[in-house]
């Protein structure tokens, strides 16, 4: 029994016979679950998108509540708008990785620390009732003290008050840096001018905005004992709405011609 | 063997984390928030579990060369399956968990019952061993869960128990208990206040420290 048990052709049976039942149970897993995966995950853009525009309302469905919202895609440099390219399965993330679909930024642009941009990038418009501008939400990512923080900028109809920001993915330490997604501190943020004289304003500064400064409606608290990630979204926002990033975009859109 | 004793003996008297010292890894990483925690410990009981079960049920089948593999490759196939339920129903947990349920099949809890308990047992008590010492895992995890987000950012469950500075209360959190490192120490403590407790899992010191002796004249 043991020397049988043993033998090449025993081993070699029980492994490929243990091979094809594992492979078909882990396939069929994947593929069965893998649609209601994929709405997981335009569930969760959506939900960050909506949130970073304050839009976000958790008793209403998240698919119903993004119906106010449009998503375009620009090519970034000309700021017009690209619609040969499919909003719904442009990957901004694998295009600034494809030599084809996106640039490298001159290190010294290179507030952000992102290396490659996309040539194309997603901008999302929510409009209000009578099909006005109501809101832009952008996408921005960069580096802060650990990792690269993926998130949105929204701006209010006039393209230069801010409506809100958020990060749904980084690797911030917790207690400190991870405290981007306190609630408290993405409402500062709210309401602050992003541009001054038609130049990129906003900043983080380090500690307290004195509110009779002259300069605190274009200013937003540090994070206190985070001065390295608080300056990583310093740069990827002054970077984004920047010339290199959506300037030429938003310019485009006041002017009322994309 | 007792099936009773089968389920509770790895809560207390045989603890995979305090007293094998298995799965410390995952111990320290996902710890630091009670949800997450318990997710992570209801995926590695079944896991234990059912690797348990179906390596015990084909056991006399299994070529001793090749047991390793066989085992692993079982224990991966059920750590996919459990990581695509995850992301299909739970998807903000599964985002929190991220590598750590994949890391299951490296949890050395999973790999080390197999290879003692369930290649020379019989399907049923291996199932109830699985379950066990998943147990045993799981209320190590949630003892050291609930300290690290009662005191690291004062909720339970998400739930604000201790208002925070921040936020305009009094308790000003313990960061520390927010890092992995953190787990250590609690962990440690944890072991010592069960060995104090159950005075037979102390090991018995590996060397005893030789006497000094003076180093004789013309050596």
């Amino acid at each position: 029994m043991a020397s049988n048990s043993e033998s090449l052709g025993r081993v070699l049976t029980v492994a490929l016979a243990l091979c094809v039942v594992c492979s078909v149970v882990v396939s069929t897993a994947a593929v069965v679950l893998k649609p209601q995966q994929e709405a997981n995950k335009t569930r969760d853009l959506k939900r960050n998108i909506l949130m970073a525009a304050d839009l976000y309302d958790p008793a209403q469905s998240v698919e119903e509540q993004f119906q106010r919202v449009t998503t375009r895609v620009i090519h970034v440099d000309s700021g017009k708008y690209a619609d040969h390219i499919d909003a719904t399965s442009f990957d901004q993330r694998a295009a600034a990785k494809d030599p084809a679909m996106s640039k490298a930024v001159p290190a010294d642009g290179d507030i952000a620390k992102i290396m490659r941009r996309s040539d194309y990038a997603l901008v999302y418009l929510v409009n209000d009732a009578d099909q006005r501008l109501e809101k832009v939400i952008l996408p921005v990512h960069g580096y802060g003290l650990w990792s690269t923080l993926y998130g949105f900028v929204a701006l209010e109809a006039d393209l230069s008050t801010i409506a809100g920001l958020g990060f749904y993915e980084h690797g911030e330490t917790p207690g400190l840096g991870g405290e981007v997604d306190n609630p408290r501190w993405k409402a500062l943020w709210e309401g602050k001018q992003a541009f001054r004289d038609g130049d990129v304003a906003i900043s983080v500064i380090k500690g307290t905005v004195n509110p009779d400064s002259a300069r605190a409606a274009w200013q937003v608290d540090g994070l206190s004992g985070a001065t390295l990630t608080s300056k990583g979204v310093h740069n990827l926002v002054r970077f984004w709405l920047g010339q290199d990033g959506f300037a030429p975009f938003l310019s485009n859109l006041r002017q009322g011609e994309v | 063997m007792d099936i009773r004793d089968t389920l509770l003996k790895p809560i207390f008297k045989n603890n995979p984390i305090a007293l094998q010292i298995l799965g410390v890894c995952s111990a320290l990483a996902v710890t630091s928030s009670l949800k997450v925690t318990v997710v992570m410990c209801i995926a590695l009981t079944l896991v234990t579990a059912f690797s348990n079960l179906f390596i015990s049920s084909i056991r006399r089948f299994i070529p001793s060369s090749i047991r390793i593999i066989v085992q692993m490759t079982i224990i991966a196939s059920l750590v996919i399956v459990v990581d695509q339920i995850l992301k299909a129903v739970a998807y903000d947990i599964s985002k929190q968990l991220s590598v750590f349920v994949g890391l299951i099949i490296t949890n050395c809890i999973v790999m080390g019952r197999a290879e003692a308990y369930a290649m020379k047992n019989p399907p049923l008590p291996s199932f109830l061993d699985g379950i066990g010492n998943g147990l045993g895992y799981s209320f190590v995890l949630l003892v050291i869960a609930t300290v690290r987000e009662l005191l690291g950012s004062g909720k339970l469950f998400g739930v604000e128990i201790l208002p925070l500075v921040t936020e305009g209360g009094w308790y000003t959190p313990n960061g520390l208990l927010l890092l992995p490192p953190s787990a250590f120490f609690l962990i440690g403590l944890l072991i010592w206040a069960i060995r104090s407790w159950k005075k037979d899992q102390v090991e018995s010191p590996e060397f005893v420290i030789a006497k000094h002796t003076a180093v004789e004249e013309g050596a």
